[in-house]
């Protein structure tokens, strides 16, 4: 019998069943060797069709997106009961992604923003999750405090990392997975982006940081010309595709494998590269000099990754954005 | 009173939901779509670096992200006060065409495609991309897929990754291009061009006339136009033109003066409008603002195509078909008859040896301030504006994107199709999925539109008389 797939986005861009879609002619192959039994972005098997299936009827769910509200955490779980694997492809599965970034506000402040724009009329009603209208009670969907990855809220395999998850990555986990061969958990490169990245380093200290429109690139490492690269912090497996176009690494593919924490891991490499470890030797005022030149390090060394990194607790117990994130 | 639910829409791009009220006599009171998501891009790029906005706005969409990349790109221009160099202009543009074409190609084909080449009555399970491989031949489907592949890895020459591409800096680009890249693209431009002229041709005859033309909504139409008034993606001036297909106005960076987003106090979704025309309620006509955007809103916009054989096929169209062409359907031709210019210019752009150049950044940046910046993406027309502290910082965002736009439109259109074909309560799969492909026809991208939208709209519940009063309001998931 053919394996039965399931592909779903939770709060997502929709780029990773764009991913699906760019395997091209492997994705000819793969409906030739499985039968994929729900797929809204392409497919019109609709919720009924997948709440009649009986318990473990899908192989492998692979779920995109982070978890935003009440109905991704309804479709996670009703994916979930029927499925015998669940995959977590592409990065806000994995961590949170982009959308994560929104944990850095409480749930009012996004709100009032939202209603407050320069185009907006002015703003007539405050949503909420329960109405009443003519002594009935009308409910919506309620929108999370926070974005989750998916393994809080039902258990995970595999993970697929990448924003989205290049051909070959998801290639090799869709060989292995469906071949039973699935030695892995994590389908990402157990070295870094600066394994795969053809610069030159020099191993130069740094003296100032710099932004990536204030350079005349010269080819050499790109943190070494003093962009916030994440290539060191951040697994390799995606060819490092971003830099060979001369763009600093953004840690899309997620964390390396030693490192617990992404944005820790790069600010350790980030100081190693200004020479911050032999501060003893610096002055106290050149070192804050430094670090203040980094501006906005949540968004630059969390992007992806801030609902699973080690500071997430914190942002939950802090609720204070508009003193996060910046230099305050 | 009973209720119809299609959960979720399928085949167009992010979260839907369709809720059709029945009345009494059975016959179909009201219907409405809902997009169940957000994830507030407003807010969460209140902080951020200037260089991440492209990175962090393509993830609006990872349909449209070069759409926004580039929008997002122009945006820093703008905030910048810095003109990008000649050379990466032309790559840009070639980006941006080449992300026009694959789009259009996707909702031919994959998405769209299925209703006409398959069938919209056709069974569920081969109302998909593998039924149309069936329809029209492995060779023709192998051919799709194969000029997907190639048009894509123009992308990703130039912009890394080809989904979330990474090259766009206030004033340039990062990368440029060497021989090898520019012969590579200038082979993928001439199959991209014969691809495009089979497809129009296939649609031609196959699937135009089988578009629903009664379906009508006579609304203003906005789009960006060149300096000689033609279809264009990456630049130009916004145009609009009225329901009798009269200039009404033209704008850009001042779009505040003429673009404003209506708020009901009963649903949480934005209704943008022409704010000279004000709003007056989801109805069409000269006496309300609603306008629509994408395809067939540029082709009535516009004076004719810039290119030769879209050039062509445009005043075909128009010799069959009143100006400004106001039935739905019209947006399956007029995304053919784009794929034309699109393939056209990325051949044109391909066969320009200066791409070769490499004055790719142009340093002159000054302190950031406010930027606006505007694009044609495939669904229509995409406003970004950034307000930057000195430092370079974001302290402002505001974004109207095309699916927002059309959501007045598509509300209507969904209304009217459920009372065109749903009557005495009968319904069954084709049907509704008739109702689908009236509304897929605008090519809607929830996932752009719930960038910001919160929760579920409560739209479903509402049931209101002409004059606006409240017939009538049902609790949320009761049958």
């Amino acid at each position: 019998m053919k394996p039965k797939l399931a592909f779903y986005w939770c709060a997502s861009c929709g780029g990773c069943e764009v991913a699906i879609l760019d395997l091209n002619e492997a994705l000819l192959d793969l409906v030739e060797k499985a039968d994929i039994v729900f797929w809204p972005c392409a497919m019109d098997f609709k919720r009924s069709d997948v709440e009649k299936m009986g318990d473990n009827h899908i192989d492998f769910s692979f779920i995109n997106g982070a978890i935003r509200t009440s109905e991704d955490v309804e479709m996670a779980d009703l994916l979930r009961k029927k499925s015998k694997h669940v995959v977590a492809f592409g990065s806000c599965s994995c961590f949170g992604g982009i959308p994560g970034l929104a944990n850095m506000s409480s749930k009012k402040e996004m709100l009032e923003r939202i209603y407050d724009t320069e185009s907006t009329e002015e703003r007539a009603v405050f949503p909420s999750v329960k109405f009443e209208f003519d002594g009935e009670i009308l409910t919506l969907p309620e929108f999370l405090d926070e974005a989750k990855p998916l393994e809080e809220v039902i258990k995970v395999d595999y993970f697929i990392p990448g924003c989205p998850p290049q051909t070959e990555q998801t290639l090799e986990a869709l060989d292995s997975l469906l071949n039973g061969r699935s030695d892995k958990k994590v389908f990402a490169s157990a070295k870094s982006v600066c394994d795969e990245c053809p610069r030159q380093k020099e191993d130069k200290k740094l003296s100032t940081i710099k932004r990536i429109y204030e350079i005349q690139d010269d080819g050499r490492c790109l943190l070494e010309q003093g962009i916030p690269c994440l290539g060191p912090a951040t697994a390799g497996g995606c060819g490092a595709r971003c830099v060979k176009a001369n763009y600093p690494c953004t840690g899309c593919n997620g964390p390396t494998q030693e490192a617990i924490d992404q944005g820790a891991r790069m600010i350790a490499s980030l100081a190693s590269a200004l020479g911050i470890e032999d501060e003893e030797k610096m002055e106290e005022k050149k070192v804050d000099e430094l670090i203040d030149e980094i501006i906005d390090p949540v968004g630059t060394f969390y992007k992806f990754s801030l609902p699973k990194s080690i500071l997430k607790k914190r942002w939950r117990d802090l609720d204070k954005s508009k003193t996060i994130g910046g230099r305050s | 009173m009973s209720k119809i639910t299609i959960d979720p829409v399928t085949r167009l791009e992010g979260h839907g939901k369709i809720e059709i009220f029945l009345d009494d006599e059975e016959e179909v009171k009201g219907a409405y779509l809902q997009v169940p998501e957000l994830r507030g891009f407003e807010k969460f790029c209140e902080g951020r670096r200037a260089e991440d906005m492209p990175t962090i706005t393509s993830r609006i969409c990872g349909v449209c992200r070069e759409a926004h990349y580039l929008a997002s790109t122009k945006t820093l221009d703008s905030a910048f006060g810095v003109t990008p160099t000649e050379t990466a202009t032309k790559l840009r543009e070639l980006v941006y065409n080449a992300y026009i074409f694959s789009d259009h190609l996707l909702h031919l084909y994959f998405l769209a495609g299925p209703d006409y080449l398959v069938g919209w009555n056709a069974p569920k399970a081969e109302r998909n991309i593998l039924g149309v491989i069936k329809k029209v031949g492995k060779d023709v489907g192998k051919r799709v897929i194969e000029t997907r592949a190639k048009v894509t890895k123009i992308i990703e020459i130039l912009g890394g990754k080809p989904i979330h591409p990474a090259f766009g800096i206030p004033g340039g680009v990062t990368k440029g291009l060497d021989e090898e890249e520019f012969e590579q693209i200038k082979v993928i431009a001439d199959s991209c061009v014969e691809f495009a002229e089979f497809t129009y041709k296939l649609f031609k005859t196959s699937v135009f006339r089988e578009v629903d033309q009664e379906g009508k909504l006579e609304t203003y139409y906005m789009g960006l136009v060149d300096d000689k008034d033609r279809v264009s993606f990456y630049d130009g001036e916004v145009r609009v033109v009225d329901p009798e297909g009269k200039e009404f106005c033209r704008f850009g960076f001042d779009y505040l003066d003429y673009i404003k987003e209506h708020v009901e106090p009963w649903t949480y979704v934005k209704f943008p409008y022409l704010k000279p025309v004000g709003w007056k309620g989801f109805k069409d006509g000269k006496d309300s603002g609603i306008y629509k955007v994408g395809p067939i809103a540029r082709l009535n916009v516009a004076k004719g195509m810039k290119t030769k054989l879209a050039n062509e096929a445009y005043k075909e169209f128009f010799e069959e078909h009143e100006r400004p062409a106001h039935f739905t359907g019209a947006y399956i031709q007029a995304r053919a008859i784009e794929l034309l210019q699109a393939a056209e210019r990325i051949k044109e752009l391909s066969e320009d040896k200066t791409l070769l150049n490499k004055d790719l950044r142009n340093p002159d940046l000054k302190t950031p301030s406010r930027g606006v910046g505007i694009t044609e993406a495939a669904r229509g027309t995409l406003f970004h504006d950034y307000t930057f502290d000195e430092q370079g910082l974001v302290r402002k965002v505001n974004l109207i994107v095309p699916t927002t736009q059309n959501s007045s439109p598509i509300s209507m259109t969904v209304r009217d199709s459920a009372k065109r074909y749903i009557k005495k309560g009968v319904v069954n799969d084709g049907i509704l999925n008739r109702i689908e492909r009236d509304y897929r026809t605008y090519d809607p991208c929830f996932a752009c539109a719930s960038h910001f939208i919160p929760g579920e709209e409560p739209l479903e519940l509402i049931l209101r008389r002409e004059d606006g009063t409240i017939f009538k309001r049902i609790k949320r998931g009761g049958a």
